[in-house]
């Protein structure tokens, strides 16, 4: 590959939330593709017929499984609302670092908010029948 | 003295030319994504149930093949793209990074084909 310049590497910067922010996008984004793979896995098992699926019940209501989908859904809803902020950004809005910064703040309020409405309701599904 | 062309010198130092339609394509799905995954999110939290009869008549039932499709299909292309933005930035060295987009690139054609399929299967079965 040929050698190109590059950018100063992100450590030499001053060290700012907005950019643990932008890192989190990336790991719930990247935790976003497992969370596919476990939908796909469902969506197979119940495709695969009654008998498949009743095999794969129990792994899919096992404790570990129910925590995988707090965290999926943890990820999800931090990812979507960074990414409404992201989708804002691309068409121009909220640029200035005051209105980067309180936007920031914002989708970790609404995210930790709507992530424990969706964990009671998840956490009541796994208490239910 | 080099034997290289001056055209030589120049190929591969510049733009590929395709940067903005990966930009645009992952902020187009994204945008797609978002009452997508809220749906999705808003009926699994509601399914009453998991057993097989429950599961496999929401998957069937009225419209739920084509969004969840449609949720399948975007959500492997959104990753796609955005995994490969991180794999770029983060794995050095031509052959680890040849080799892990083209996994990457292997495992989400695979999770498209197979969700949709998956999702046919369980209509076409029908519900008990």
């Amino acid at each position: 590959m040929p050698e190109r310049p590059l950018s100063p590497h992100v450590w030499h910067y001053r060290w700012a939330y907005t950019m643990t922010l932008s890192i989190l996008h990336r790991l719930t984004g990247l935790a976003l593709t497992l969370a596919l793979v476990g939908l796909v896995l469902w969506l197979a098992a119940i495709g695969l017929g009654p008998a498949r699926y009743v095999a794969w019940l129990p792994w899919l209501t096992a404790w570990p499984a129910m925590v995988l989908y707090g965290l999926a859904i943890v990820a999800l809803v931090y990812h979507f609302c960074n990414g409404l902020r992201h989708l804002a950004w691309d068409v121009g809005q909220g640029y200035e670092r005051r209105t980067a910064r309180t936007s920031g703040w914002v989708v970790v309020g609404v995210a930790i908010v709507a992530a424990l409405v969706c964990l009671y309701f998840l956490a009541r599904h796994g208490a239910g029948p | 003295m080099t034997m290289r062309t001056p055209l030589g010198r120049v190929l591969y130092h510049g733009s590929a030319h395709d940067g903005v339609g990966h930009w645009m394509v992952e902020r187009v799905t994204g945008l797609a994504l978002a009452p997508l995954s809220l749906w999705l999110l808003v009926s699994l939290l509601s399914l009453p149930h998991v057993d097989y009869i429950s599961a496999s008549a929401w998957v069937a039932s009225g419209w739920n093949p084509v969004w969840l499709s449609l949720l399948v299909l975007l959500s492997a292309w959104h990753s796609w793209l955005g995994v490969q933005v991180v794999v770029e930035d983060y794995v050095h060295g031509f052959g680890a990074k040849t080799g892990t987009l083209l996994l990457s690139t292997f495992v989400h054609v695979l999770l498209a084909l197979s969700g949709v399929y998956a999702v046919l299967r369980t209509v076409f079965r029908g519900v008990p």
